[in-house]
């Protein structure tokens, strides 16, 4: 049996190897990742990854895969490449027999009465789901301190965002503590956090995984992908939870292309990589710009062709997100009213009406960030307001969307660094909110589009040592380029680190222990 | 466009379903109206003949079979519910009359 340390380390592709080799049981996996997860998540300088952790049925699922290997036959043939394979969940998504929370004080020990779509194949192709991941209540955050649970820390640095919203994603995959995840990403959850911790974090096309079971916060910018250390894991879980679901209306109908085999592909000869003139440069951390332009001399002495596009609209783009974001949650939230489920907050003098109630339990329900949105789109959609904010912002889409069409034509895949900065401070930008949204500067231009984005560690900026990402961007329903691209540009800087970035992070127990004892 | 104040908050908390503090709705007022003013230039990026998009991707007309699925019992309906009596949900007086 390999030493636990080493095996919690492994990629999910290796690991999935080593199970179907017989080198090792998922019961020894899960319960490692489960040992890592006591260690280093819980007290009060833990990573606080986990809002819940969900081992017995983990063992269950884990213990059914390694009988079925045993028994060997149809069964064991009939297995998912990743049966066995530990995973963790955003708690946005909801699972049968474990709570789903968002985040929220409003939903608080709730049980769904379902699975998410996404959920159903996780069990259909029998991965452990290890449990429930920390998150910005119901997603709206940049760096997961909008939990109602208590923020998440950058395995980095523990005095440190580990981005947002899934933050607990992120951090959990980060600190060994899962080999995958699930996170959501409507203006960059996904992509921003992988970013601040050195992992890799997909937003595919939108449509493309289905949404049924994600706790809606923007319908028309929500997307689910995945979270991992590598880019052909995310390539591997995203063909596990991909592909058409007839209960999301949204949900399309194409086959999903065969994302794995591009991971594999291997080179990026005569491709065209397009820079995003207004994705770079100033408002960017000198670190952040210098790591990005070592990956653009990777990917041309790999022989791809560089080329610059100017999208000129993008700089209307955060403007029109946080116009739809908001107006779509604040639509989609007005069902946390407890009545049909969730907190109910009687108010505490006066007539006891339901509308009374409704708006007692919100008030006690709901955090600050939550209430600024809810307000910010009732505001928006308000009448006398709805044509100039809503209305505008719906047309800066349509701007936004003829960019990355003129985009790609002169361009196969475009690159931009993820976020403009490393890892900012816990605390730092809580008061002000602003500051906050201009973090998802780089990454909400593919949501207004629903064009997919990857993003993969670029390495450390000089000044403070902290990861940096990489964005790569594909036309719609071209997923499978970023994978292509990606892999090659992960393999190229891996050679030139001598091993994965994650290699470099801080000895977690050590650090953990060091902060306790301060 | 006129700047986002007080009353606004006051008015939109009460059609939001959100009871606020006096405290609440002056802070709210104030970082709210910084917000506002930085989407402004929105309104001003897009001409007359541009079309709005609301989706993505548009996907039209999106129908199943007209067949019967699945459906939760009442039981699981209502397993979240504060409160519930006879299979339905329980709440509060409707209208003004406790």
């Amino acid at each position: 049996m390999t030493d636990t340390k080493e095996l919690i380390r492994l990629s999910a592709a290796k690991l999935a190897e080593k199970l179907a080799a017989g080198e090792v049981t998922s019961i020894e996996v899960t319960q490692a990742y489960l040992d890592r997860i006591a260690a280093v998540d819980g007290g009060e300088r833990g990573v606080n990854a986990f809002l819940h952790v969900n081992a017995e049925e983990a063992l269950a699922v884990a213990a059914e895969v390694d009988a079925i290997r045993a028994a060997g036959g149809a069964e064991a043939e009939a297995l998912h490449v990743l049966a066995g394979v530990p995973i963790a969940v955003k708690d946005l998504i909801v699972t049968v027999g474990q709570p789903t929370t968002a985040g929220s004080k409003i939903l608080e020990g709730w049980h769904s009465p379902y699975d998410a779509t996404v959920v159903e194949r996780l069990r259909a192709a029998k991965m452990p789901i290890l449990g429930k991941t920390n998150l910005d209540e119901f997603a709206m955050g940049s760096s997961t301190e909008h939990s109602a649970y208590g923020p998440t820390r950058n395995p980095w640095d523990l005095d440190r965002i580990p981005g947002g919203s899934g933050g607990g994603s992120a951090a959990a995959v980060a600190a060994f503590e899962a080999p995958l995840a699930l996170g959501t990403d409507t203006g960059g959850s996904i992509r921003q956090p992988g970013a601040v911790t050195g992992t890799v974090g997909v937003k595919p096309t939108y449509g493309s995984v289905s949404r049924y079971g994600a706790i809606a916060m923007a319908s028309s910018l929500d997307q689910i992908g995945p979270v991992s250390r590598t880019v052909l894991d995310s390539a591997l879980l995203h063909e596990v939870i991909g592909g058409h679901d007839p209960r999301d209306s949204t949900s399309l109908a194409d086959p999903l292309a065969d994302l794995v085999a591009a991971a594999k592909t291997g080179n990026v000869e005569g491709m065209r990589i397009g820079i995003i003139k207004e994705l770079h440069g100033e408002g960017y951390q000198a670190g952040v710009e210098n790591r990005f332009n070592d990956s653009l001399e990777l990917l041309k002495e790999a022989g791809a062709e560089i080329v610059e596009v100017s999208c000129p609209n993008f700089q209307y783009a955060l403007g029109a997100y946080y116009l739809i974001m908001p107006s779509e949650a604040s639509s989609n939230l007005a069902k946390f009213d407890g009545v049909r489920y969730g907190l109910r907050v009687l108010p505490e003098d006066g007539p006891m009406t339901i509308e009374r109630v409704m708006g007692a339990t919100r008030a006690a329900g709901f955090g600050d960030e939550v209430k600024r949105r809810i307000i910010l789109g009732t505001y928006a959609l308000s009448a006398g307001y709805y044509d100039a904010y809503y209305g505008s912002a719906q047309k800066v889409r349509t701007l936004v969307q003829r960019d990355f069409e003129a985009a790609f034509t002169v361009a196969d895949v475009l690159i931009s660094p993820t976020a403009p900065t490393t890892a900012f401070r816990l605390g730092e930008k809580l008061d002000d909110p602003l500051a906050m949204y201009l973090n998802d500067v780089a990454t909400i231009p593919a949501n207004l589009a629903g064009v997919p984005g990857l993003s993969l560690p670029g390495g450390l900026a000089d000044e403070d040592g902290l990861p940096v990402g990489i964005q790569l961007l594909a036309p719609a329903r071209e997923d499978a380029r970023l994978y292509r691209v990606g892999a090659v540009l992960e393999s190229l800087l891996e050679a030139k680190w001598g091993g994965p970035l994650l290699a470099q992070a801080p000895e977690l127990g050590e650090l953990v222990e060091a902060k306790e004892a301060k | 466009m006129a700047a986002i104040n007080r009353d606004d908050v006051a008015h939109l908390a009460r059609l939001a379903h959100i009871e606020m503090s006096a405290q609440e709705l002056d802070r709210m007022a104030g970082e709210l109206a910084v917000i506002v003013d930085s989407v402004k230039s929105v309104s001003e990026a897009a001409g007359d003949d541009v079309p709005a998009t609301s989706h993505p991707i548009p996907l039209n007309n999106v129908f199943r079979e007209d067949v019967v699925g699945h459906t939760f019992t009442a039981e699981q309906a209502l397993s979240g519910a504060p409160d519930s009596d006879e299979n339905r949900f329980k709440v509060p007086a409707i209208l003004d009359e406790a």
